[in-house]
């Protein structure tokens, strides 16, 4: 089988692959670019584990394929804290212990970045909504959403 | 299995038409990479249309909208004109699962997957929308509502590729809507959905109709009879209750753990009556 080359921008980095045609944008960041901190949920975009932002658009990257990422940005978790210092948004969930097992935690705070990108100061109901796509099992969201509030509000601070 | 990303509609066409096993045409992926997933399709060929020039973009027509087959759902929530004139398209096309979903899914993706309970389709039939198709013969036109042909199934032809839908400028006195029932209040299929969309003259008077009920039969379907009991009234509550009864009258739906005959064909026509409310609304009539 003939592999594609994919030359793509990942957390602003060049990075180049080679990738099987059916091989999804999840499988490679994992499996060949070792960036594991995207999960595999359910690999059929229920779940939002695998959430990464491509082309400034939150996406599950187990229903892209690899081979579309050609010429595309996508930023994922590994890009979200800057070198040692976390996002105020990993702090905060860390602060309200809005994680239990934490396969779900990269999907979310990708998510809830992207939220707060667009709506600094979302109403609870606002934040489930968008966070619908992304499912936790342990913490009965109540967390999630709180950690998600904290943050927004030291991000307004600025 | 091979991909190709082509650039121009004509070698998307040629690569299609020269495949001889099963073939699928790749916009958001949603679907697609969901039933390869789980082995309900193993195509020999992916056409990714998102390298066509223009097909990623909204653009004004003759007073209306043409939306290209890799327009993501939630760039026609954030276009504020097409938002204002149909909002019950953007609103059906805005429910179709998650934020993620949302960032790659697109109304032709949803059409063309030939779901009886699509979302956005009886929204685009209510609007009557046509959908531009690329093929082997060059380019046709054809309403929306002639392309589902029965659950995953359309009435497009080995090669033909819908690259856009038009939506059609807007009168002053209009408006539209969708509502579905679902279960839960985000993320599920419907069970019954129903559009309509009104154009209203100076009087607040329906001087045109159009319902389109969804998930109720193998196909979306266009309530007639129910648009010309609202034409010339203005949506009066009898008037509502038997349009209603119209909308129930052709329902055909199945028997499934989603909801019943009985269950679905009752919710159709209460969801058509409702939806028509809020289209008077928007419209600025009463109601």
């Amino acid at each position: 089988m003939s592999r594609i080359h994919v030359a793509t921008r990942i957390n602003g980095d060049a990075t180049e692959f080679l990738c099987a045609p059916e091989e999804t944008l999840l499988d490679a960041l994992r499996n060949r670019l070792g960036l594991t901190g995207s999960k595999e949920g359910c690999g059929t975009g229920d779940c939002g584990a695998c959430s990464v932002v491509l082309n400034g658009r939150l996406v599950c990257s187990c229903l892209v394929l690899a081979a579309e990422a050609e010429g595309a940005e996508i930023e994922t978790i590994e890009g979200m804290a800057e070198g040692e210092s976390l996002h105020p948004l990993q702090r905060a969930f860390i602060d309200h212990a809005a994680l239990q097992c934490g396969i779900c935690t990269p999907g979310i705070l990708i998510a809830a970045r992207e939220l707060l990108k667009r709506n600094p100061a979302p109403s609870d109901e606002e934040v489930r909504y968008w966070l619908a796509g992304n499912l936790c099992r342990c913490t009965g969201y109540d967390k999630i959403v709180r950690a998600v509030q904290a943050a927004a509000a030291e991000m307004r601070e600025g | 299995m091979r991909y190709l990303a082509p650039r121009t509609a004509d070698d998307a066409v040629a690569a299609l038409l020269a495949e001889k096993g099963p073939t699928r045409i790749l916009a958001g992926g949603t679907d697609v990479l969901v039933q390869m997933r789980s082995g309900a399709v193993e195509p020999d060929l992916i056409v990714d249309i998102k390298r066509i020039p223009g097909l990623d973009r909204i653009t004004r027509e003759d007073g209306g909208w043409r939306i290209g087959a890799a327009v993501p759902n939630a760039a026609l929530g954030e276009d504020r004109d097409l938002r204002a004139s149909w909002a019950g398209v953007v609103e059906a096309a805005n429910l179709i699962g998650s934020t993620q979903v949302q960032g790659r899914a697109t109304m032709v993706g949803n059409l063309c997957n030939g779901s009886p309970a699509a979302d956005s389709v009886p929204a685009l039939v209510a609007a009557e929308a046509v959908a531009r198709i690329h093929g082997p013969d060059g380019t046709r036109d054809c309403p929306v509502a002639e392309i589902p042909a029965g659950p995953g199934k359309t009435t497009l032809k080995k090669g033909e590729i819908v690259t856009s839908l038009f939506l059609p400028a807007r009168p002053r006195r209009s408006g539209d809507a969708y509502l579905r029932f679902i279960p839960r209040t985000e993320m599920d299929i419907a069970v019954a959905s129903a559009a309509v969309s009104v154009e209203l003259d100076a009087h607040g008077r329906i001087v045109r109709a159009r319902v389109a009920l969804g998930a109720v039969a193998p196909t979306v379907l266009v309530a007639e009879e129910a648009a010309a009991i609202l034409t010339g009234t203005q949506g009066e509550d009898d008037v509502l209750e038997r349009m209603a009864e119209a909308c129930r009258a052709i329902c055909r739906p199945i028997d499934d753990k989603r909801g019943t005959v009985e269950f679905r064909r009752s919710v159709a026509g209460t969801l058509a009556k409702r939806a028509a409310r809020i289209a008077l609304q928007r419209a600025g009539g009463q109601s």
